[in-house]
């Protein structure tokens, strides 16, 4: 099933869109890995996706983020089409730790800025402001291995957040951190998507953490992903990680879940 | 007391029980004088041969060759490296030649090098690049594998060009790896040139270590002999720090 276009339910103009983007790898056997996907993101908006492993959640985003090209359809970026190149404003964070061991924590998230042309005072005062929006401050001299992974992966945030992307794309990001730590940086993500007013896509693994961050869930099918079903969680652009306690967020949950279920058990290689 | 300094400590106590050793056996007859000479003698030999001045020239001729051969095996070896690196198909072709490389008498080709090159310092040059730039390609194909596919992301997402992405992503990241290739390469440029000299040379320090062997001239031998020592050790011993150094930030805390 196709998404409706994100325009029609959100006042804002899209940001970006993909129009009938399928992926497939050739090779000795051809693998069909996704779509045709059709989605409009909001300008503004918090768009998480959810699906089983292997869906071509990933993949979704190297197509988005002009890291990977689509086999078929476009996909286009405030109005630019996005082929194979990643676009200005356009900044990603992955799900392995892609802090740069060599440089100091301080150093890590200015080495976008250093080459933008900015003047040193500004670069200093937006990495100060970065490092320390991210609880950074005290390891500033720090390098990433002397840091705790959720700490590496604030930096790689910080190294993204301080070019000031329009649209934010964040692979899995807290993949490999406990309960605690996701929660909380969970929380550190949306006060940075309501200061910043960027864009944001989120791929998760994670139910809760998609039915608690985002405007709108993207619930992808197994390989090929589609988008089988699209969920306007509701909750106002003021939030953290105590709505998990609102009362709409159990049957929130409770329908990404059935949306899911049937399509995690065919990646089992079992029916619904 | 700091852990390294510690195991510096004993490591500098066990070399000097173990001179002392020598010292006491040579001094006492256990070891004839004629074979080995007291490592104070040695000592005393080498200040003695620097001082005269006789042998400044095969010195700098030396360490010119050793710094040529070395420099050709890191730019050759790295180059190298990354293009065998770039074509899987090369790669699969020559990595089982390159990991058998060592157990070629590399310097069975000297006469070879003589004969096409003259009696000059370019066959030494080359004897001490045949060492030295394998270690160099086989640390670049190892550094350049340790890149993450994740840092090759990033530096496209911060849309860095090709040349940038090599001077501020691949480099950085492989350095470990190809650093631990030149100190290899400086040691083994070392080996080369001096057994070269000593074989078929007519200058340089391994000649001259071997014409005070021929000469019967125990004092000059053991003196350049310790000379050539301790350079190898300071060299190595500087590239082990700064490796260190490099290593330690990389290290978790």
């Amino acid at each position: 099933m196709s998404a409706p276009p994100a325009a029609a339910l959100h006042d804002n103009p899209p940001h970006a869109s993909l129009r009938g983007v399928v992926r497939r790898y050739e090779g000795r056997q051809t693998v069909h890995a996704l779509g045709p996907i059709d989605l409009d993101l909001a300008a503004g908006e918090f768009f998480a996706v959810v699906g089983p492993s292997g869906c071509g959640k990933s993949t979704l985003l190297d197509v988005l983020s002009g890291l990977g090209v689509p086999t078929e359809g476009s996909v286009t970026l405030e109005g630019k089409p996005v082929r194979g190149q990643v676009p200005d404003g356009v900044g990603v964070v992955f799900q392995e730790d892609s802090s740069f061991p060599w440089l100091t924590v301080h150093d890590n998230v200015a080495f976008g800025l250093r080459r933008s042309g900015l003047d040193r005072t500004e670069v200093a005062r937006r990495v100060d402001h970065a490092v320390g929006f991210m609880g950074l401050a005290q390891f500033a001299g720090h390098y990433p291995p002397q840091l705790s992974g959720g700490m590496r992966q604030r930096v790689c945030i910080a190294r993204t957040l301080v070019q000031q992307p329009r649209l934010i794309l964040l692979d899995e990001p807290f993949g490999a951190l406990d309960q605690q730590t996701r929660l909380l940086m969970g929380d550190e993500l949306l006060r940075l998507w309501r200061d910043t007013g960027a864009t944001v896509l989120l791929i998760t693994h994670s139910l809760d953490e998609a039915a608690m961050l985002a405007d709108r869930v993207g619930v992808m099918s197994a390989r090929p992903g589609r988008f089988i079903d699209l969920v306007e969680t509701g909750w106002q652009r003021d939030r953290d990680s105590r709505i998990v306690s609102d009362p709409a967020f159990g049957p929130l949950t409770a329908r990404l879940w059935t949306s899911l279920r049937a399509e995690s058990l065919k990646t089992m290689g079992r029916a619904a | 007391m700091n852990r390294r300094i510690a195991v510096l400590l004993v490591r500098a106590a066990v070399l000097a029980v173990l001179v002392l050793l020598l010292e006491v056996l040579c001094r006492t007859g256990v070891i004839d004088p004629l074979t080995i000479l007291p490592p104070s003698a040695m000592v005393a030999a080498m200040i003695e041969q620097l001082a005269s001045g006789d042998v400044t020239d095969a010195m700098l001729r030396t360490f010119s060759t050793v710094a040529l051969a070395f420099l050709a095996a890191v730019l050759l070896g790295t180059a190298i490296g990354a293009l065998v690196h770039a074509v899987p198909r090369l790669r699969r072709a020559i990595e089982p030649l390159l990991a058998s490389y060592y157990s070629v008498p590399t310097f069975v080709f000297y006469p070879l090098l003589v004969a096409l090159l003259g009696l000059s310092m370019a066959p030494l040059v080359v004897l001490g690049l045949l060492s030295a730039a394998p270690a160099v390609m086989i640390s670049t194909l190892a550094g350049l594998d340790s890149v993450s596919p994740v840092l090759r992301k990033v530096a496209r997402v911060q849309r860095l060009d090709f040349f940038r992405t090599l001077r501020w992503i691949v480099l950085p990241a492989a350095m470990p790896s190809l650093f631990s290739g030149f100190k290899l390469a400086l040691s083994y440029s070392l080996i080369g040139v001096i057994a070269g000299e000593f074989i078929l040379s007519g200058n340089g320090l391994g000649y001259a270590i071997s014409f005070a062997y021929q000469s019967f001239d125990n004092r000059a031998m053991y003196g350049l002999m310790l000379f050539v020592l301790l350079v190898a050790i300071v060299a190595n011993g500087v590239l082990y720090t700064y490796e260190g150094r490099l290593a330690h930030r990389r290290r978790r805390g």
